[in-house]
């Protein structure tokens, strides 16, 4: 099924030409944006310079730091009372990167959602529950008003309290789910334990976190669903920037609104497809908050066989990360939070290490820090009020439950150079 | 009055895994410091080892060198009657004076029961105590 055949099957010359059109749309719209006008100059490059799609090499990167930098709103290419709607992701040093969207952003993100739903078969007929967070996270909302403009009954769950989660999958006869991976097992489980079968589920789209095809099997068995992976990022509108379709074999990226490049993450070399290396996203239509090959930080491939389902050219299912960005039950942490929190609480040192487990289904993360010594009165109860207090001030700033534990001073390992401060358990899942 | 009776417990942190107290108890034999009474209390991972020896700044000393994290702690020890009833005693008056017992340990000393208590209020624990008839030992018997 799609939801705008044209664009979706739209290939060779005809994608080509529409390409290049929004792209040299793009390359002056960020003309708006102080630091394009500042790196294009750096780099010896005009907007004219832009005459094929292969001229984007010559177009300096984005990165995420880039981004943080121009808090809160210096990536803005249209003035404020045009932007509607802004989201927020996690930052690494308590200021979140800041995305904005004018209505016509709005519109199109919605769009894209309808096309992914649509492609993976829902109609106006399902019942869609999404059990991602509304709010600043752009998971909730992003999926809410894709599933309305299909025409879908939407419940706006968000996230928690899975009884009442599953009540309502039973009770309001939901046909499809959204919500991260780790929590469609979690609900699983409570569902066998509640003793509800869940038989009006069919479909279900798990993303904000990677999971494996052995997940799949088990969600697909335990929940009776068909599932499907979804691919996003806020600096890209959100969730909706590629998505599986029913071939369950990579994801289709919409390539009429996003210009995909794979580069080698040491060199930013642009890399020949089928090669892995990092996805690197240059957006065609986005006004608000134009990019220039923003730097993803995710590692795949671009899938060289043809999909028989007649989109385009799909990207292998994520495997990695360029840098050491962790991603715990869908919210994004750099390690740097953990650090920065760290230091500004003098009972403990500044030293850590951070574990990722997935217990449960559910990624849990362990920090050990050390103590400061003159802090220690020989007292349990105030080292387990310590213990608190730096798991909410972590709390605070990763907007994440963690577990915090004390080790003795002098003992965990300190680096020169790079630093291997995580260690993240949760590979057995692949 | 109330100082002689006043114990230095040491107090060591240490982490929840195989050998932490056979590192603390070798520490301090090697310096000669006899153990006469300890306790651990577990926290989620680590926890924090409690002792009476016979020698507490040569123990801060000695461990602290090693890299222990040790603080001294005030406490003190009532002799306990060894017969249904001697923890009630102790308690009872403890309990009536609305002073809060924080932690506790016994072990049998060299003439009886002893109960380490560590208490709120320290000093006017060692006062109710006396006051009522019990028999506190001074720092000096654990030396």
């Amino acid at each position: 099924m799609f939801w705008n055949r044209e664009m979706e099957t739209m290939g060779g010359d005809d994608l080509e030409a529409l390409q290049l059109s929004r792209l040299k749309w793009t390359v002056r719209q960020v003309q708006n944006v102080e630091f394009y006008r500042r790196t294009f100059q750096e780099a010896g490059v005009a907007p004219r310079d832009i005459r094929t799609l292969d001229d984007i090499e010559k177009l300096p990167f984005t990165t995420k730091k880039d981004l943080r930098e121009g808090y809160p709103f210096g990536f803005f290419a249209v003035p404020k009372r045009e932007v509607v709607r802004i989201h927020t992701t996690s930052g690494t040093t308590g200021k979140p990167t800041v995305v904005g969207y004018t209505r016509r952003d709005l519109d199109t993100w919605s769009e894209l959602i309808a096309r992914n739903l649509t492609m993976v078969g829902l109609t106006e007929d399902d019942v869609f529950q999404n059990i991602l967070g509304y709010g600043l996270f752009t998971g909730g909302l992003g999926f809410h008003y894709g599933a309305e403009r299909i025409g879908m009954t939407v419940i706006p769950s968000s996230t928690g309290n899975t009884k009442r989660q599953i009540e309502m999958i039973e009770d309001f006869g939901v046909t499809a789910i959204n919500s991260t991976p780790g929590y469609g097992l979690h609900l699983a489980e409570v569902a066998e334990e509640m003793g509800a079968s869940l038989d009006t589920l069919k479909i279900a789209t798990f993303g904000a976190e990677p999971w494996s095809e052995n997940m799949r099997k088990e969600l697909e068995t335990r929940l009776g669903i068909d599932a499907y992976d979804s691919y996003g990022m806020s600096e890209m509108y959100g969730p909706g920037v590629a998505f599986e379709c029913p071939e369950k074999d990579g994801l289709h990226i919409w390539h009429d609104c996003y210009l995909a490049e794979i580069i080698d993450p040491e060199t930013g070399e642009r890399l020949p497809d089928g090669e892995t290396g990092e996805l690197v996203i240059t957006p065609l239509v986005k006004e608000a908050m134009p990019l220039i090959r923003y730097r993803t930080g995710d590692i795949t491939r671009f899938l060289t066989d043809d999909c028989p389902c007649g989109r385009g050219k799909k990207i292998a299912r994520l495997s990695g990360r360029a840098d050491d960005m962790l991603v715990i039950r869908g919210i994004n942490v750099f390690p740097s939070q953990i650090e920065h929190t760290l230091l500004s609480l003098p009972e403990v040192g500044d030293q850590y290490m951070v574990y990722v487990d997935r217990i449960n289904h559910i990624d849990e993360m362990t920090i050990e820090v050390e103590i400061n010594r003159n802090y220690f009165s020989g007292e349990l109860a105030e080292l387990q009020r310590l213990q608190k207090k730096v798991a909410g001030a972590i709390r605070e700033t990763l907007n994440l439950r963690t577990t915090v534990t004390f080790v003795e001073p002098g003992t965990l390992p300190r680096f020169e150079g790079k630093t291997k401060r995580v260690v993240d358990r949760r590979g057995a899942i692949w | 009055m109330t100082e002689k009776y006043i114990i230095k417990q040491i107090s060591i942190f240490s982490e929840n895994k195989p050998g932490r107290l056979a590192a603390i108890a070798h520490a301090l034999e090697e310096a000669g410091i006899n153990i006469l009474a300890f306790s651990i209390a577990e926290a989620n991972g680590f926890g924090v080892v409690r002792a009476l020896v016979n020698k507490p700044d040569a123990a801060y000393e000695t461990l602290t060198k090693l890299g222990f994290m040790v603080s001294f702690t005030d406490v003190i020890a009532v002799a306990m009657r060894d017969e249904p009833g001697g923890l009630f005693d102790i308690a009872s008056i403890l309990g009536d004076a609305g002073i809060n017992i924080e932690y506790s340990y016994a072990y049998s000393g060299k003439e009886g029961a002893v109960l380490i208590l560590r208490v709120d209020r320290v000093e006017e624990g060692i006062t109710k105590v006396l006051d009522a008839g019990g028999k506190l030992l001074g720092a000096e018997q654990f030396r």
